[in-house]
């Protein structure tokens, strides 16, 4: 199964429901690409929903660090949501944890945003 | 065709099997899911078997991709091997092979932000034993070893009669 992505706008922030398998090869090129697509059109406030996310591999762990940056070099912010516990866990297990801003409620994450801009 | 599989009775005495592939990406989900059925054989509960098919998934990226260069001439050779006190699955390719001491701690602070460097790793954190042998003009095989432990439900996965021989080891 591949991966698919719903992108909402809910206020200034764009939502980004992910589903399926983040994975190397059309998984991670699709999530560069509507990273960059968004940072284009100036949404530079991106909340990542990983809720849906069945599996991620060493790539998809790049590709979210690769997205990160991204968002962060043009002074916004990338957060993400809904981790499962596979995903949390590979997030531990890589020290990424504490990097990422995580959120389990969409509401709270999406006041984060107008907290710290 | 792309893929060989040396069909195995695994219900029975039989605990091995064996596949070659193509080095195309599409053949990874094929080597998950056989990994899948051989866990669950072997009687390893819901979350050692994700660990291990994420180690298979990763090996398989790093032969596939890494090692064999998506070189549709080379292959990946994989077998899966259930012993009495552990599973043993050995990935081979056809690459130049690697030596997984040049690879950067990715968990290091200076690192922790690279974008690749991270699949070796996580093999080594989802297995009990990751070796890698380096055989000239060959390529490279890795081998991933699993220990079964005393607290491995014998009920979990397949038929009870799958388990027999299996479910008892330490």
């Amino acid at each position: 199964m591949s991966m698919k992505v719903l992108v909402r706008q809910v206020d200034l922030v764009t939502v980004v429901d992910v589903s399926g398998r983040i994975t190397l090869g059309e998984g991670c090129i699709q999530l560069r690409e509507l990273i960059r697509g968004q940072l284009s059109q100036g949404n530079k406030s991106v909340l990542l929903n990983l809720g849906d996310v069945t599996y991620i591999d060493s790539s998809g762990i790049g590709e979210l660090v690769s997205s990160y940056t991204a968002v962060s070099n043009q002074g916004g912010q990338l957060k993400l949501l809904n981790l499962t516990k596979k995903v949390q866990d590979l997030l531990q297990i890589t020290k990424l944890y504490t990097i990422f801003d995580v959120h389990d409620d969409e509401a709270k994450a999406i006041t984060s945003f107008k907290a710290s801009a | 065709m792309g893929l060989a599989l040396t069909p195995v009775d695994m219900t029975r005495e039989a605990s091995c099997v064996e596949m070659t592939l193509e080095s195309n990406l599409k053949y990874v989900e094929v080597a998950e899911e056989v990994a899948r059925r051989v866990c669950s054989t072997a009687g390893f509960g819901e979350e050692e078997q994700q660990k291990i098919e994420m180690a298979v998934h990763e090996s398989l990226i790093n032969a596939i991709w890494h090692g064999n260069k998506n070189d549709p001439q080379k292959q990946v050779w994989l077998k899966f091997q259930i012993l009495s006190d552990r599973l043993e699955i050995r990935v081979r390719d056809q690459g130049n092979g690697f030596d997984p001491e040049d690879v950067p701690d990715p968990v290091a602070a200076p690192n922790l932000l690279k974008v690749s460097g991270r699949g070796i790793f996580l093999i080594r954190a989802y297995v009990d034993e990751f070796q890698v042998k380096n055989v000239a003009g060959s390529g490279t095989e890795v081998t991933l070893i699993k220990r079964f432990n005393r607290n491995m439900k014998s009920d979990e996965g397949g038929t009870d009669r799958e388990h027999e021989g299996f479910s008892t080891a330490s």
